[in-house]
C-alpha cells in the first residue's frame, strides 16, 4: 500500500516541505479510535464462540483493526502530509492510489475465480475431483466461484474506475483522505471474510447473497462510505454538468445498497454465533431474493459496467459519444424497468400469477432500454471503424457489447413463462449467464483494466498489443465453447426432463439425464481453461508493462484534452 | 488553460451537433433516438399493456386483477395432471384388481407395467441401484438371480412396500449381522480365521498363513445359524450365500474383514404409502423382469 501511493506523491511537491512527525487529523484519529476499539470485544467473540470459523473470521477483524491503527499513525510519523492539495499548478490533483490497488485486487481476484471456476466446471465433469473433503466439495466452491468473479473481481474493477471516472470527469480531486483507502481495504476484508466462510461452511444460503449476518453488517458500512465517497466527489466538481457514466455509477452503488439491507435483513442468534433469523420467510423470502438478485444483475453487472463503457470507449476511440438524448431515455428507463424484472426467476413458483405477469412483461420492456447502451457503445464506433484493425484492446470492448446486446436479448426471451417452462433450471441459464458474464462484464473490464493500467503507472503503453491480441481470440474461443456447450445441453435436459412416453409415464430418469450432460460438461471446461490462460496472458502483459522503463513524458493527467481528435 | 468550448460543434464524421458539454475530453453528439428503436420500445410496452389485460397482473388491496380470460397455473396445472391421470386411469383400470401374477400373464397389462416400473425406478431406485439395475457395492444387483430376500414377486412386493430395516415400518424386513469386532466377539486373529475360511467356501485363495482350522470352527459357531454350514444363504435371513462369485460388498480380505469386524446392515426405505399400490405393482413386476425373477 505505502508503495502503491509513492506515485502519487511524487507528483506533489509539498511531500518535500513537510516536518517528519506531524499531529494526527480529526479523521485520522476518529479512524484509529473505532479500529482500536473494535480490537478488544472481536478478541473476546473470538475466545467465546463455539463455531470455529466465526472465531476465525473475529480474529481475521481484529487483526485488520490493529493493521488500521498502525497504518492511519504510520502516516503521522513518515511524512505523509494531513492532507493532499486539491490542485496543482492550477490543475486537478487527482487521488489514484485506491484506483490502482483496487486494480490489482480485480486482478487477482478475477484469476483467483476463474481458476475456481475451472475446478467445479471439472467437478461437474468429473466427480471424483470432489475429493470427499468438506472444503473441496462443490457445494462450497461454487459460491466461492460466483463470489470471486462478480463481487472480487467485479467489484474491484467497479470501485476501481468508479473512484477514476469520477474524478476525471469532474475534474476534482476524490473526497476524503483516508475514506477512498477505507472503501477499497475494507471491500476487500468483506472479500476475505466471505470467500474463507464458505470454504470453512459458513453460509446462509442465500444464493450471491451467501455470507452471514456481520459480513453483511460490515459490507453495509463500507458500502455507505463508499457512496458518501463518491457523491462528495461529484458535489466537488468543476465541470457544470454530471457526465453520464457517473450516472450509471451512483445509481449502481445507491440501488445495491438498497439490494443489499433489503435482502439481508435479518436478527442475529446471539453475538457468538454467526447464524441469524431472516427478517423474511417462505415464499416472500424468493421474492425478495430474487428481486435482490436479479437487481444485482440490473445494478452491479449491467449499470455500473455501463458506466465503464460510457467512459473508456469513448475514450479509447477518441470519438464523441453517439447520443446524449438515448444515454437519458435509456438511462431512466433502465433504473426504472430493471428493479421490477426479479419474479420472472420464479416463474410457476408458489409466487402469485400477477407477480409472475409483472416480472415477465417488464422484462420484455426492458428489451430496448438495455440495448440502448448497446447502441451508444457501438455507435460511438462511427469514424473509428478501422481502429478495430489495429486495436485489440478497442475491439475487446466493442465484442464485449455485441455480447452485452446478446444476452439482453437472450434475457427477456427466457423470461417469457413458456420459454422458461423449458429452460428454467436447466444449462441454458447458466450459457445465458456466462455470455454475459465473460463476453460482456469480464471483457469490458478487461479493456478498460487494459487502458488504466498505462495511465495510473504512467506508462507510453502497454507492454504488448500482440499479447491483448493473443488474450483475445483464445478467450474469445473460450467463451465461444462455454456458451454453445451450454446451449446445446441446457435444451437437450429440458427436453429430457419433459419427455413423456406415448403411455404417459416420463422418458428418462433423472440420472439419465445428469449422464448425457456429461460430454457438454467436458467441453465447458475446456472452454473456461482457454479463458484462464487468456487472463494469464493478460497479467503477464500487465505486470511488464507495470516494470517496463517505458515512462510517458506527459503523465496522462496533464495532456489537454482533444475534441473531436478523429474527426479533424 | 481551460480549453472546453461550451458551445455545440458539428462533429465532421456524422454532421450531427454535440451537446456543448465535454468531460475529460470526452463530447456528446446530440443524435435523435434511433427510430426502430423506439419504435420496438413502444411495441413491447403495447403487448405489456396488452398482457395485463389478459392475465392476472396489478395487486390490488386483497386480491390482484384477474385477466379477463380467467388463467390461474395452479387450475393449468391441475388440468394439466387430471388429464394424465384420465389417460393413466383407463390403462390402470386393469392394474388395481390385478395381482403381480396377473399382470404377468396379460401381454396388455404386463407392457403398461413395464412403462410405468421404468419411469417409476429410474426416480425413486436408480439413484441407489443404477438405471439399469446393475447396482453398485453396497446395492445389490436386481439383473441377476441372486436374491438376498427372495426373487418371486411376492418377495420382491414385500421388499419394496416394507423396505430392509427401515425405520419406523413394522413390517420391514430386519436382522441384523453382528458386529463381531466392534462387539468384542471376536478377536482380530479370530476375524482373519473367519474371513479366510469365507474366502475357501467361495472357493478362492486363502492367506499361506490363514488358520483355516480354527475359522471353520468360529464360523460354525458364530455364522453358520444363518448362513448355513456350507454357507449357502438364508433368503429368511436376508444373508447371502457365501459360496458364488457374487458379493454386496466385496470378498477380498480387507472388505471381508470390515465386514465381518464391523457388519453392514444396509438400509432400503419403505415405499408402501410413497408410492400408491399400482406403482408398486408395476415396480415389482418390473424389478422380477430385470432378468432374475423367480
Amino acid at each position: 500500500m505505502a508503495r502503491l501511493c509513492a506515485g502519487e506523491e511524487a507528483e506533489s511537491d509539498v511531500t518535500a516541505t513537510a516536518s517528519p512527525i506531524r499531529q494526527a487529523t480529526v479523521g485520522e484519529l476518529i479512524g484509529m479510535l473505532i479500529a482500536a476499539a473494535l480490537v478488544l470485544p472481536l478478541i473476546v467473540i473470538a475466545a467465546l464462540t463455539q463455531n470455529s470459523g466465526y472465531a476465525f473470521h473475529a480474529m481475521v477483524g481484529a487483526a485488520a483493526a490493529m493493521v488500521s491503527v498502525f497504518l492511519i499513525a504510520n502516516r503521522c510519523f513518515d511524512g505523509t502530509p494531513a492532507s493532499e492539495p486539491q490542485e496543482i499548478n492550477g490543475k486537478p490533483n487527482y487521488d489514484f492510489g485506491p484506483v490502482k490497488f483496487a486494480t490489482v485486487a480485480a486482478m487477482f481476484w478475477g484469476i483467483a475465480g476463474f481458476t475456481v471456476g475451472l475446478i467445479i466446471a471439472l467437478q461437474l465433469a468429473f466427480p471424483e475431483l470432489n475429493f470427499d473433503l468438506p472444503w473441496t466439495n462443490f457445494g462450497r466452491l461454487r459460491p466461492l466461484h460466483t463470489s470471486a468473479v462478480i463481487f472480487a473481481f467485479g467489484g474491484n474493477v467497479l470501485i476501481g474506475t468508479s473512484f477514476y471516472v469520477v474524478q476525471r470527469t469532474c475534474r476534482a480531486r476524490i473526497a476524503g483522505t483516508l475514506s477512498p483507502w477505507f472503501v477499497v481495504l475494507g471491500y476487500n476484508l468483506f472479500i476475505v471474510i466471505a470467500g474463507t466462510g464458505y470454504l470453512l461452511g459458513l453460509t446462509q444460503g442465500k444464493e450471491y447473497a451467501e455470507p452471514e449476518w456481520y459480513a453483511d453488517l460490515w459490507l453495509t458500512i463500507v458500502w455507505v462510505v463508499y457512496l458518501l465517497v463518491f457523491l462528495g466527489t461529484v458535489m466537488k466538481r468543476k465541470e457544470p454538468h454530471i457526465y453520464v457514466a457517473n450516472w450509471f455509477y451512483l445509481g449502481f452503488i445507491l440501488t445495491i445498497a438498497v439490494l443489499h439491507v433489503g435482502n439481508n435483513i435479518a436478527v442475529p442468534v446471539s453475538i457468538l454465533s454467526p447464524k441469524s433469523y431472516g427478517l423474511w420467510s417462505g415464499v416472500q423470502d424468493a421474492m425478495f431474493q430474487w428481486w435482490y438478485g436479479h437487481n444485482a444483475v440490473g445494478f452491479f453487472l449491467t449499470a455500473g459496467f455501463l458506466a465503464i463503457m460510457y467512459y473508456f470507449v469513448p475514450k479509447r476511440a477518441e470519438r464523441p459519444i453517439y447520443s446524449y438524448r438515448l444515454s437519458i431515455i435509456h438511462f431512466w428507463a433502465l433504473i426504472f424497468l430493471y428493479i421490477w424484472a426479479g419474479p420472472h426467476h420464479l416463474h410457476y413458483t408458489a409466487l402469485p400469477d400477477w407477480a409472475q405477469t409483472l416480472g415477465m412483461t417488464f422484462s420484455i420492456m426492458l428489451w430496448m432500454p438495455s440495448w440502448g447502451g448497446m447502441i451508444n457503445g457501438l455507435m460511438t464506433l462511427s469514424g473509428a471503424w478501422d481502429r478495430l484493425r489495429t486495436d485489440p484492446v478497442l475491439r475487446m470492448m466493442v465484442v464485449s457489447l455485441a455480447f452485452y446486446g446478446m444476452s439482453t436479448f437472450e434475457g427477456p426471451l427466457m423470461s417469457i413463462k413458456a420459454v422458461n417452462g423449458l429452460s428454467h433450471y436447466t444449462d441454458w441459464t447458466i450459457g445465458h449467464v456466462h455470455s454475459g458474464a465473460l463476453g460482456w462484464v469480464a471483457y469490458i473490464s478487461f479493456g478498460a483494466i487494459y487502458c488504466l493500467v498505462p495511465w495510473l503507472w504512467n506508462r507510453k503503453q502497454l507492454y504488448s498489443l500482440k499479447l491483448v491480441n493473443w488474450h483475445f481470440w483464445i478467450s474469445t474461443l473460450g467463451i465461444v465453447f462455454y456458451i454453445t456447450a451450454m446451449w446445446v445441453s441446457g435444451i437437450l435436459q429440458g427436453l429430457m426432463w419433459r419427455a413423456y412416453t406415448s403411455l404417459g409415464f416420463l422418458e428418462y430418469a433423472f440420472i439419465e439425464t445428469v449422464a448425457a450432460m456429461h460430454p457438454f460438461y467436458v467441453i465447458r471446461a475446456l472452454g473456461g481453461a482457454l479463458f484462464l490462460i487468456g487472463a494469464l496472458i493478460m497479467a503477464f502483459n500487465l505486470w511488464m508493462t507495470v516494470r517496463s522503463e517505458n515512462v510517458a513524458e506527459t503523465p496522462r493527467s496533464d495532456i489537454a484534452p482533444s475534441p473531436l481528435a478523429a474527426a479533424v | 488553460m481551460d480549453q472546453r468550448q461550451d458551445a455545440p460543434q458539428i462533429d465532421a464524421v456524422t454532421g450531427q451537433s454535440t451537446t456543448g458539454h465535454e468531460w475529460d475530453g470526452i463530447q456528446e453528439l446530440n443524435t435523435p433516438l434511433p427510430r426502430w428503436w423506439l419504435g420496438i420500445f413502444y411495441a413491447t410496452i403495447v403487448w405489456s399493456v396488452g398482457y395485463w389485460i389478459v392475465y392476472p397482473a396489478w395487486p390490488l388491496l386483497t386480491d390482484a386483477t384477474k385477466g379477463v380470460i380467467g388463467y390461474a397455473s395452479r387450475a393449468d396445472i391441475s388440468a394439466d395432471m387430471a388429464q394424465l391421470k384420465a389417460q393413466r386411469a383407463v390403462q390402470a383400470a386393469g392394474m388395481a384388481d390385478a395381482t403381480p401374477e396377473q399382470i404377468k400373464a396379460d401381454p396388455a397389462l404386463f407392457q403398461i407395467a413395464m412403462a410405468q416400473g421404468k419411469a417409476a425406478f429410474g426416480d425413486n431406485c436408480a439413484a441407489c441401484h443404477g438405471v439399469g439395475g446393475a447396482g453398485a457395492k453396497g446395492y445389490p444387483n436386481l439383473n441377476d438371480d441372486d436374491w438376498l430376500w427372495g426373487g418371486s414377486l411376492e418377495a420382491i412386493g414385500q421388499t419394496i412396500r416394507h423396505g430392509i430395516r427401515a425405520t419406523g415400518n413394522d413390517e420391514t424386513r430386519v436382522s441384523q449381522m453382528p458386529a463381531f469386532g466392534r462387539d468384542g466377539m471376536l478377536k482380530r486373529d479370530e476375524i482373519n480365521a473367519v474371513a479366510n475360511h469365507v474366502r475357501e467356501l467361495a472357493g478362492l485363495s486363502t492367506e499361506p498363513k490363514a488358520n483355516l482350522a480354527l475359522g471353520r470352527k468360529l464360523f460354525a459357531d458364530n455364522c453358520a445359524a444363518c448362513h448355513g454350514d456350507a454357507g449357502k444363504g438364508n433368503k429368511d435371513m436376508g444373508a447371502p450365500n457365501l459360496t458364488d462369485a457374487i458379493s454386496l460388498y466385496g470378498m477380498d480380505m480387507a472388505s471381508l474383514t470390515e465386514t465381518i469386524a464391523n457388519s453392514r446392515n444396509g438400509v432400503m426405505p419403505a415405499w408402501g404409502g410413497r408410492l400408491d399400490e399400482t406403482t408398486i405393482k408395476a415396480l415389482t413386476v418390473y424389478v422380477h423382469s430385470l432378468g432374475g425373477g423367480q
